[in-house]
């Protein structure tokens, strides 16, 4: 690792200005970032550690939506009653993060703001169209997301909570990579409080992306077969030593089809 | 535990090591810390294949903390890392043995190769400076699969090797072989590539090394499973050291499976430089380190035949092999797939006649060499997939295939060399068969389907070589040095023990078994035993930990001096009892004279060998100490059958084991639950090249494309089933303790049985061939592929 200048922010106000100060970068749980930079493949000269910041944390129900704070870990999202409660799909995702370390240093506004093409939390964000919220604004799901690695974030804006509309049905299955156990494709399947369908793909491509043939399919008949009749274009997948851009589109609609089971 | 009859042997005594290593007390290499210690990084090359035009070190020599770099240029007078095995290709020439520099000279041969080593004040300071060192790379093109290496127009690595032609050998009667396949009713034919393995020890190799100038000499401690032919190669072969001037400690050492087993340039680099800095320095590979320089195992591509009569019995095999050497010749890289491989071709069977000619090649890839096994999965591999296929072709059942071709007579000369001692395989089939409930496979076949699974059965019944062997045998095959194991027994005044062994123990569990053996034979609590081993320093001598030799090889040697103890310990006792030495009997720790009850304890006899007033000095020397050397008359021949059961998702390709069985003939087992565990490590290693692992590189740029975890998939422990295990017994007929050999069945005898039951499960939609491993991509393909030619 290189040597690396550590602060810590008492508020996302200030940890914002310490980043543009510095043109360092936010410490979230580190599972990306320190073993990023461990491999010197990352080299930050400021890390802004967001650890103590207290509008970060918390898990709270706000009328028909769930807030997560950003800060929070994975291991006590998926320990939640709250979670468990009003969206079960998010509780399981995050138990099958990783492996035990991951999800107890981890945060889910990390995940999101780091958006590895193969993360899991980003298909729940996209899945339930949720809103994630910044110390500056709310961002979409829809217009989160920009590409492999890339948000909507801008360099020194940090992500304070997710707002999550509590679905009528979801669950979230993933085919993991045999090396890695990062999704080799992962599915969030949501029918939401409006009826609507929404089918979020992680894994498969640079980065997530709704599956719009299954939410169609699925819209018709919110049930196994229909996900796994629908045909996904292998076009645009990732294709590598791992699968085949086929063997990928080959599989959303199957893993598509657990997740309807499950949900 | 107490001792009962026969001792402490056949007793799953726990592990006296466990408490040290499950505590955190440990000593690896990298836990020792010597005074003044400097840290060590290698400059390596990002290229696969390149010309070296210049290194210039002189920005990286003003980085904070700097102590030293050296680039081969500086190695004046420091010869390549020896070859141990010479092989001799049909046309009779000698391999050929191209420099193995310890740092690059003018080229580098595959992506990882050390060109450079910084010595720094601390690690990351060295990793810094590192950084610093420019080396300017004419890239060259480079080939990474040996076929292709072979093959008109392939880069050229080395100039001595013209072609990367490393050698090619032939084992067995080509004349006879083919007079046989002439007069067959069937011939099975089978191309197969046995899949290149990253051998990922827990603990990646470290040395530290250190130089003393009141004395001149060295001490190396260094991750090695053999330190005293470390010190040979080093001190005799490389840097012309008097050995004497050298001492090597491979103290706790976090796993091997061969990777350990070799001279590697880093710690012989760190020997040279040590002195030169007047520091001792250390290195300690950082994981990425490991998957680049650790040895490889594997790599072959084969082409095998089966000639077979109308009942199905076995004529003749050919196989044609290519094998990879890598970029240089690692320690041990040449007897792999030649001289551990052909002549396992035989396996259980009485197939008359074997010819094999293996090619071996150089290629721009990390060398290969012996990997848990070493030659002896490949060829199981090879005779196990081909016996399914012929059993399939010919429709014969799987498990009557291989009763009808059996060796049940003992002992049986192969056509392939080897002299089989003893064994009982329709026993060890048996008991796999009973294990894997073989009759209650149809059912749940049927329950399977029911749920849209495929479910398939893959027999293995593998024989192994171990116990490597006899010195004349082997130097007479080409091996430069002895194969033979030394212990020495001392016992102290007081009447407890400690043994010096020449095997090393990095999680083979030495220090129980052994001290089992002493401890029965000598008639004392194992608590008063301790065994030690890893320290040129201490112990006599020894060629170490491999091939499932520490047991039958250096567990013999300890009882070798073990019996002289007790015959010195008869002389003592006729003396204090005044008995004739032929009347004194040795019994549950007590020297009796015979008829009588009158007696001395081990204890006694030890005290007075130290304490020697009533004592025959004119007769004897006084002391209690003894070693011997043990050079065995013959291999040993451990053997089984693994069966085992997958179910296989159609939609997604994915591969469970649901069961896997293995009846093993270890001959007599001194600690069931050790074994046991080399069983399971043993089948999940194989399991793990068959279902998971897979060495890649890219065929263009010769980079490594699984250098990691991310992509290198290991086995973990939601990969494999709870293991079904037996044994059954046919003791060795060639060392006393009739012992054969455990530590690297597992991973010889599973690979075939899993990929068969693939095959089993896959026949129904018309998948007839399948390479390891069985990822759930590569079953998806197949299934897609075998769909579309339908």
């Amino acid at each position: 690792m290189y040597a690396v200048e550590y602060q810590k922010a008492k508020s996302a106000t200030e940890a914002s200005g310490l980043i543009a100060k510095s043109g360092g970068k936010a410490l979230a749980g580190g599972q990306s970032l320190i073993a990023a930079m461990k491999l010197r493949l990352a080299q930050p000269g400021t890390l802004v550690d967001l650890a103590g910041i207290p509008e970060l944390a918390g898990i709270r129900v706000e009328g028909g939506a769930l807030a997560i704070g950003a800060m929070t870990r994975h291991a006590d999202i998926a320990s939640a009653a709250e979670v468990k409660r009003t969206i079960p799909a998010l509780a399981a995702l995050a138990e099958g993060i990783g492996d035990r370390q991951v999800r107890n240093m981890g945060t889910i506004g990390g995940s999101l703001a780091n958006n590895d093409p193969a993360a899991d939390w980003p298909a729940a964000v996209l899945g339930l169209g949720a809103t994630v919220v910044t110390h500056k604004r709310r961002i979409a799901a829809d217009d989160f997301f920009k590409g492999m690695y890339e948000t909507a974030l801008a360099a020194d804006e940090i992500i304070t909570a997710v707002s999550f509309p509590t679905p009528k049905k979801a669950a979230y299955a993933k085919f993991p990579n045999p090396a890695s156990r990062f999704a080799l494709v992962g599915v969030f399947v949501a029918q939401l409080g409006d009826g609507s369908v929404r089918v979020a793909v992680t894994g498969a491509a640079p980065s997530v992306f709704r599956a719009a043939s299954l939410e169609a399919a699925l819209a018709k008949s919110f049930t196994p077969d229909a996900a796994k009749a629908a045909r996904v274009d292998a076009a645009g997948l990732n294709n590598d030593l791992h699968a085949s851009a086929a063997y990928r589109a080959h599989l959303v609609p199957v893993i598509a089809s657990r997740a309807v089971a499950a949900a | 535990m107490g001792a009962n009859e026969s001792g402490y042997i056949g007793q799953s005594l726990r592990r006296k090591e466990d408490r040290r290593f499950l505590t955190g007390a440990g000593q690896y290499t990298d836990d020792v810390t010597l005074p003044h210690q400097t840290h060590a990084y290698f400059v390596r090359s990002p290229h696969a294949h390149a010309k070296i035009r210049s290194i210039d070190t002189s920005k990286a020599a003003k980085a904070p903390g700097v102590v030293a770099i050296y680039t081969g240029g500086d190695l004046e007078g420091v010869g390549g890392l020896p070859c141990g095995w010479l092989i001799t290709s049909v046309d009779g020439t000698p391999m050929k043995e191209p420099p193995h520099p310890v740092l690059a000279k003018g080229k580098v041969r595959h992506v990882g190769d050390q060109v450079a080593l910084v010595v720094a004040e601390t690690r990351n300071q060295a990793k810094d400076a590192a950084e610093l060192v420019d080396v300017d790379y004419e890239v060259l093109p480079a080939v990474t699969n040996p076929v292709e290496a072979l093959a008109p127009g392939a880069p050229q690595i080395h100039d001595e090797a013209p072609g990367n032609h490393c050698y090619t050998w032939a084992l067995g009667d080509k004349g006879a072989v083919d007079a046989a396949f002439a007069k067959a009713a069937h011939v099975t034919k089978l191309d197969l590539v046995n899949n290149r393995l990253i051998p990922n020890a827990i603990e990646p190799r470290a040395a530290l090394a250190s130089h003393s100038a009141s004395d001149d000499s060295y001490t190396l401690y260094v991750t090695s499973q053999n330190p005293h032919v470390e010190r040979l190669l080093m001190a005799a072969f490389v840097l012309g050291l008097p050995e004497h001037k050298l001492r090597v400690i491979a103290p706790d050492v976090g796993g091997g499976f061969g990777s350990k087993i070799y001279l590697y340039a880093e710690e012989t680099a760190l020997v040279w430089a040590s002195k030169r800095v007047g520091r001792p320095i250390k290195w300690v590979a950082e994981r990425s380190e490991s998957f680049l320089t650790d040895a490889h195992g594997r790599d072959h591509v084969t082409h095998a035949e089966l000639a077979l009569d109308k009942d199905g019995r076995f004529l003749a095999m050919r196989v044609n092999t290519t094998a990879a050497m890598g970029a240089y010749l690692s320690t041990f890289a040449s007897c792999i797939p030649t001289i551990l491989y052909a002549t396992l071709l035989a396996g259980q069977y009485t197939t008359p006649a074997i010819h094999c000619e293996v090619k071996a090649a150089f290629t721009n890839t990390a060398p290969v060499d012996a990997y848990r096994g070493a030659g002896r999965p490949e060829a199981t591999y090879v005779v196990e997939r081909i016996v399914r296929e012929a059993a399939v072709e010919m429709g014969i059942a799987q498990d009557e295939i291989r009763r009808r071709n059996f060796i049940r007579t003992f002992p049986y000369q192969t056509p392939v060399a080897l002299m089989y001692d003893t064994g009982n395989y329709d026993q060890t089939l048996d008991g796999a068969s009973e294990l894997a409930d073989v009759k209650g496979f149809t059912a749940r076949k049927a329950e399977a389907a029911k749920r849209g699974k495929l479910r398939g059965l893959g027999y293995s019944s593998y024989i192994e070589a171990c116990g490597l062997a006899p010195s004349n045998i082997a130097g007479a095959l080409g091996a430069r040095a002895g194969l033979f194991e030394a212990g020495q027994v001392r016992v102290n005044p007081t009447g407890s023990v400690t043994v010096f062994t020449g095997s090393h123990s990095h999680g083979q569990g030495h220090e129980t078994t052994f001290a089992q053996i002493v401890a029965t034979r000598l008639g004392i609590p194992v608590d008063n035993v301790d065994v030690v081993h890893g320290d040129t320093g201490r112990v006599a001598f020894g060629m170490g930990t491999y091939g499932s030799r520490s047991l039958a090889v250096g567990g013999t040697a300890i009882v070798k001096a073990l019996d002289k103890i007790v015959g010195k310990g008869r002389k003592i006792a006729a003396h204090l009892l005044e008995a004739a030495e032929s009347d004194i009997e040795f019994k549950d720790g007590k020297f009796t004279v015979a008829g009588t009850d009158r007696s001395k304890t081990f204890g006694e006899i030890a005290l007075t060998a130290y304490v020697p007033h009533n004592y025959p000095l004119d007769k004897l020397e006084p002391g209690l100490d003894e070693t011997a050397f043990y050079d065995p008359t013959n291999f040993t021949f451990p053997a089984g059958t693994h069966i085992c059961e997958v179910e296989i998702d159609p939609d997604t390709g994915v591969v469970e084991v649901v069961r896997f069985s293995a009846c093993d003939d270890f001959g007599n087992i001194v600690n069931p639950m050790i074994v046991e565990g080399q069983v399971h490590g043993g089948l999940t290693q194989g399991i793990g090249q068959a279902l998971l692992e897979a060495c890649v590189y890219d065929p263009e740029s010769g980079q490594l494309l699984t250098g990691s975890y991310m992509d290198y998939a290991m086995p973990r422990a939601d990969d494999v089933p709870s293991y079904q295990v037996s044994t059954r017994v046919t003791p060795c007929t060639v060392n006393p303790l009739g012992t054969k050999g455990c530590g690297e069945a597992g991973a010889i005898g599973s690979p075939p049985a899993l990929i068969n039951a693939v095959l089993d499960a896959l026949a129904p939609v018309g998948v007839t061939h399948l390479d390891m491993p069985a990822t759930p991509h590569r079953v998806w393909q197949a299934i897609q592929s075998a769909k579309a030619a339908a």
